[in-house]
């Protein structure tokens, strides 16, 4: 049983532990929950689409450890990104704040498929249009109709 | 008239696949810097093994000068350092060195074994000078001008040409300014 919590243990601890290392973690665990949050929003600028929570690099490492620097010292979780923002630019958050320079960023997706909707809502009521005006055969043609078919 | 809808598409496309074309030809690993006509960061970093002087902010006022990131792990710098040499050789501009995250001695082992080219070098083993100075890799220089302004960063070895066409221009202009 004994051995059986710990194989628990280390298995499922290993899948959060991700790439913070034992000796970084604070002494006060709201303090590393904030850290851990933030770290998670903060790009990693050597592996690009990696946060620096999960990556190994070097630099990510020293990041995370300023980031529970600034959180000693009493900084919010807002001064602490700014802080990072602030040296390398908007870049590093990887949820970009809504502006003018994102908003294609933010709001492209939802605008292509508006146009691909209005696009398919034009052709269907064209569509329906087209055969709604389908004029019925006049008396003359019924008859010649008829004559041609031979219907009897 | 209807039938420029079905050329749509295919103009869609075309605009799209310019505007990802242009995407592909930048490098991703080029951030532009925050820091560009902003004051250098405040700095006071303590000589590498074996060196009397360290690097502080005050070094850089009164002349423009280059500040260049290495380390004894980075194999760009090896690629610049020759060019490094030979701007450090005609003593006309000051070259100071950030040593980033080189292990006690390393540094300088790097230094005497292929020469050095600095005329002050900081020591910064756990990258707080160059997570201020926006660093992504090494080598990385910038440029600081009279005032001690940032006013360029080059991301990347500094190579012959990068020396001529680039960095030697802008250093002239800021000169002359």
């Amino acid at each position: 049983m004994k051995h059986l919590v710990a194989f628990c243990l280390t298995v499922f601890l290993s899948f959060t532990a991700w790439a913070v290392e034992p000796n970084e973690i604070l002494d006060d665990p709201a303090l590393e929950e904030r850290a851990r949050e933030i770290s998670k929003l903060l790009r990693c600028v050597v592996c690009q689409n990696e946060n620096i929570d999960s990556s190994n690099a070097p630099l990510a490492r020293d990041l995370r450890l300023v980031v529970r620097e600034r959180l000693e010292e009493g900084d919010s979780d807002e001064e602490v990104l700014a802080f990072v923002v602030q040296r390398y630019g908007e870049f590093v958050l990887l949820k970009p704040k809504v502006r003018s320079s994102t908003f294609v960023l933010w709001f492209g997706p939802a605008i292509v498929l508006l146009i691909g909707l209005t696009g398919l809502a034009i052709y269907y009521r064209n569509r329906r249009r087209a055969a709604a005006a389908v004029v019925p055969l006049s008396a003359d043609e019924e008859k010649r109709l008829k004559e041609l078919l031979g219907d009897d | 008239m209807t039938r420029i809808v079905y050329f749509l598409p295919i103009l869609v496309f075309l605009g799209v696949g310019a505007y990802f074309a242009i995407g592909l030809t930048l490098e991703p690993s080029r951030l532009p810097s925050t820091l560009i006509d902003q004051p250098f960061p405040e700095m006071d970093l303590p000589p590498i093994e074996g060196f009397e002087e360290g690097l502080s902010r005050d070094n850089l006022k009164g002349q423009v000068s280059l500040v260049n990131i290495f380390g004894s792990w980075c194999v760009a710098c090896l690629v610049e350092h020759p060019t490094l040499m030979t701007i450090a050789a005609r003593e006309d501009v000051p070259l100071y060195g950030i040593n980033w995250k080189d292990a006690p001695g390393a540094g300088a082992a790097w230094l005497k074994r292929h020469g050095n080219p600095y005329t002050r070098i900081g020591d910064d083993p756990d990258s707080r000078m160059a997570i201020d100075l926006g660093v992504t890799g090494a080598p990385e220089t910038f440029v600081v001008d009279q005032q001690g302004r940032i006013r360029y960063k080059h991301v990347g070895p500094i190579t012959d040409d990068v020396w001529q066409d680039l960095i030697a221009p802008i250093i002239e202009r800021l000169r002359a300014s």
